[in-house]
């Protein structure tokens, strides 16, 4: 692709890229810094006691203020550990600076940078969890996709669970011996949970989990705002609950109806799919994307294959190009469709704008069946273009009729609609107008992204700041609301929908005059995809939900990745949860959250 | 003012509401299988678009994917299974991303392999519909189906189907998918007829 064309904040394209210039900066400053060796290979390597020297240089000096995702690798053959960090800056755009530091792997210590960047909190408490690396001087170092008895790092390669049968898929057993037999069997209950040696049940070793939980509450008694005394109450909510949009608990203190402190747990859904995606071949994970965020599997698609075919090498056609932006931009539509439909609900609306809005989904809905076969499980993109080109009708409507009829009619009415009923509905307003508010620091500080991000002024989308597929030669703007609440989120996400309809429109007239191009670089795709070369790569799209990337490291040669690991945005995204809703009264949360917008099945993995 | 904006909501809310008779008056009050998808069209969705399932079931686009079936020619008449076309070659059981298939390939006499499968496995339990196996398969024998009503009393026995109960005529897919049949059997006559052109040539020389 060609130098990404850089918009960000109206500022002229510099004329050094701005990573380039960082990168050489850290150099001159720090000596020891030396590029990744490995081939292919990609990232600076900082020695772990100056990891903090540096991350503060890129932070405070040298713009790169985002830290957008911090994850860990088990390199077992050479006996390390290593963590590697993606930061950007949101003023310049481009790509990112990232940092990888190195330590042993039987007592792995790496000093934490929660203390600079509060959205490096979950995801190093993750990496601890799923990888066993101890960050130093994070608040507060539990598990946070584990359960918390659970022994072990899940992780780690060699980590095996108690029916293993393979490193590798595919596996051997099931052709041509055919030994047939009922996963759930094998899993029987009770028998799939693999004890470590010389485990001995002892109920008094066992800690009541709960207790960290409630510990880390700050009591706050004393400062209670009003004269009446109150007693400060702490309540959970979830996992089982309707408004917490899946099986989402949140720990609540009251000073009577306030918030004081919320303590946000997860992993009620958690399969790691991260080690799934380790064991499986390349193709076999696109369908596991699908179900990250089921909302939108179609952008998760296309977040991992852009990540795979950097590694291969291999462009899609133009066609191919052109549906996926249809089906990825569909796709927001459907997503804040949703999104709002569950967030008026949250407010109080309840069920009404909801179904009307999902009235209009049903259709997008009935598109993608038709295109891939499923309705929301689409598993349509591969490796180079698409699994299929567009069909003949749809509904019985021919298939352009369908689209311009569905683009350019319905959806804007749908839009129009919204807007007329909703935007300046009273309740609405009052309930959701100055309720969690995050402002711009706290927005960069905490990593959020997406709706989330741009609520709270900060104009950055990664369609923009590195533009992937075409998006570097499609018109559209950055909707942006500075308030940082409830209703500037609301905002954000229905200007983005006026956005992907702008968008559409500009990409109708392309799909028609390539009408029978082809939709797959390779006339037949393959199955037993190799990676030649190795190295990793980071593939990142603007879900509607945010930035999701997928880190992928990979060996020569290598059928499977060797590190597979996904940014959620669902998951990031709640980090300021707490901060968020903190002063806010206990009705207001579920709207809070719902405003955040998060789909468990990502937000677990 | 301050109310209006409930007063433009309770409006959209009626218009909705008086949106939900205007199919029974454009059709009529007749819902038929017949007007379900004139009903269903871009222009008439509106109001209730909800369809009296199981009394009406929208149709399945062709493409449509649901846990798969195998491909036999239609049998005999008087004969329950006709041939396979399956050869167990194995790439379904190796594409398949959680593995759900298993292939006991059979033995000819002589020891050799025999090209058909001695028996079939799916496990639908695991099976994600993801389509892999009907799109890698290169004998076309395996197929997705658009059966999705495979409810069941008892689970433990009736979610892994054997070869049995997999397989399905030819005849069917055809019904199902006449696009797809029809465009795949032209590729596959254009195959033979190089592959014979080829040997005719060779005889030839
Ligand atoms: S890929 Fe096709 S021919 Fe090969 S084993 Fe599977 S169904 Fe049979
Ligand atoms: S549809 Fe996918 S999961 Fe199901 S049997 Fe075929 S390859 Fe396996």
């Amino acid at each position: 692709m060609a130098a990404p064309e850089i918009e960000v904040n109206d500022v002229e394209a510099p004329a050094v890229d701005p990573v380039e210039g960082a990168v050489a900066a850290l150099r001159e400053k720090f000596p020891d810094l030396t590029d990744d060796p490995r081939p292919n290979y990609t990232g600076l390597m900082v020695p772990p006691d100056q990891l903090l020297a540096v991350a503060g240089e890129l932070k405070n000096q040298l713009g790169f203020e985002y830290l957008s995702s911090v994850t860990g690798a088990d390199l077992i053959e050479d006996d390390k550990m290593e963590v590697i960090y993606h930061t950007y800056n949101l003023e310049k755009g481009g790509g990112a600076v990232v940092l990888k530091t190195q330590v042993g792997r039987s007592n792995p210590e790496v000093p934490s940078l929660s203390n600079m960047w509060e959205g490096a909190n979950f995801q190093e408490r993750e990496a601890y969890d799923l990888l066993g690396i101890n960050f130093e001087g994070h608040p507060d170092m539990r598990r946070i996709l584990m359960w918390d008895g659970f022994v072990g790092h899940p992780l780690r390669k060699d980590w095996k669970e108690a029916f293993w049968e393979g490193d590798e898929k595919p596996f051997k057993s099931r052709w041509p011996g055919g030994e047939v037999f009922r996963a759930e069997e094998r899993n029987a209950f009770g028998k799939n949970v693999k004890y470590p040696v010389d485990w001995a049940f002892n109920a008094e070793s066992l800690t009541d989990t709960d207790d960290e939980i409630y510990g880390g509450l700050t009591i706050q008694r004393q400062q209670a705002k009003t004269d009446i005394r109150t007693d400060n109450v702490t309540v959970n909510i979830g996992p089982q609950h309707p408004s917490t949009h899946g099986v989402f608990r949140m720990v609540v203190t009251m000073d009577g109806e306030t918030i004081t402190d919320l303590q946000p747990v997860m992993g009620y859904l958690h399969r790691n799919h991260e080690k799934i995606g380790e064991r499986n071949t390349f193709l076999g994970n696109i369908p596991y994307t699908d179900r990250l965020d089921y909302l939108s599997s179609m952008s998760n698609n296309h977040g991992y294959v852009l990540a795979i075919e950097k590694l291969l090498g291999v462009t899609p056609p133009e066609r191919a190009e052109w549906i996926r932006i249809l089906m990825v931009e569909l796709t927001r539509m459907v997503n804040h469709l949703w999104a709002l439909g569950f967030l008026l609900n949250d407010i109080g609306a309840l069920q009404t704008p909801m179904l009307y809005l999902t009235i209009e989904r049903e259709l997008i809905l009935d598109l993608f069946e038709a295109t891939s076969g499923t309705r929301m499980m689409c598993n349509y993109m591969r490796f180079g273009g698409l699994a299929y080109d567009l069909p003949r009708e749809v509904r019985g409507q021919e298939i352009y009729k369908f689209l311009d009829e569905l683009v350019l009619e319905r959806l804007p009415k749908i839009m129009d609609e919204l807007d007329y009923y909703i935007s300046g509905n009273e309740i609405i307003r009052e309930r959701s107008i100055g309720i969690g508010v995050l402002t711009r620091e706290q927005a960069i500080n905490y990593s959020t992204c997406g709706p989330v991000l741009r609520g709270s002024g900060v104009k950055y989308d990664v369609r923009k700041a590195e533009p992937y597929s075409y998006y570097e030669h499609l018109d559209f703007d950055i909707p942006t609301e500075s308030a940082g609440d409830v209703y500037a989120r609301y905002w954000v996400r229905v200007k983005e929908m006026y956005e992907s309809l702008r968008i559409l429109r500009q990409v109708l007239p392309h799909l028609k005059e390539t009408d029978g191009a082809r939709t797959h670089a390779d006339d037949k795709p393959a199955y037993a995809i190799r990676v030649p070369k190795g190295g990793d790569a980071y593939g990142r799209v603007e879900n509607p939900k945010g930035e999701l990337g997928y880190y992928v490291m990979t060996k020569p040669k290598g059928t499977n990745p060797e590190r597979y690991h996904i940014r959620a945005p669902s998951f990031i995204n709640l980090t300021p949860l707490g901060l968020m809703s903190r002063g806010d009264k206990i009705a207001d949360l579920v709207v809070v959250l719902g405003s955040i917008d998060i789909v468990l099945g990502e937000t677990d993995r | 003012m301050y109310g209006i904006g409930i007063v433009k909501g309770l409006r959209t809310t009626m218009k909705h509401f008086i949106r939900t008779y205007t199919v029974d008056w454009n059709f009529s009050d007749k819902l038929t299988e017949e007007n379900l998808l004139e009903r269903q069209s871009l222009k008439s969705a509106a109001g209730i678009i909800s369809v009296n399932y199981p009394d009406e079931k929208l149709p399945m686009p062709e493409r449509f994917r649901f846990v798969p079936f195998l491909v036999m020619n239609d049998p005999a008449p008087g004969q329950k299974a006709g041939d396979d076309w399956c050869t167990s070659c194995g790439i379904c059981a190796k594409v398949c991303p959680p593995q759900c298939i298993w292939i006991e390939r059979g033995k000819l006499p002589n020891g050799r392999p025999k090209p058909q499968p001695e028996q079939f496995y799916i496990d639908i339990d695991i099976c994600m519909n993801c389509g892999y196996c009907s799109e890698f398969c290169p004998f076309d024998a395996i197929k997705m189906d658009h059966d999705y009503e495979l409810a069941s009393y008892d689970r433990s026995s009736a979610h892994i189907h054997d070869k049995e109960r997999l397989s399905k005529p030819i005849s069917y897919w055809r019904a199902i998918a006449p696009e797809r049949a029809a465009g795949e059997e032209a590729i596959r006559t254009a195959e033979e007829e190089a592959k014979a052109a080829k040997k005719a040539a060779r005889g030839k020389k």
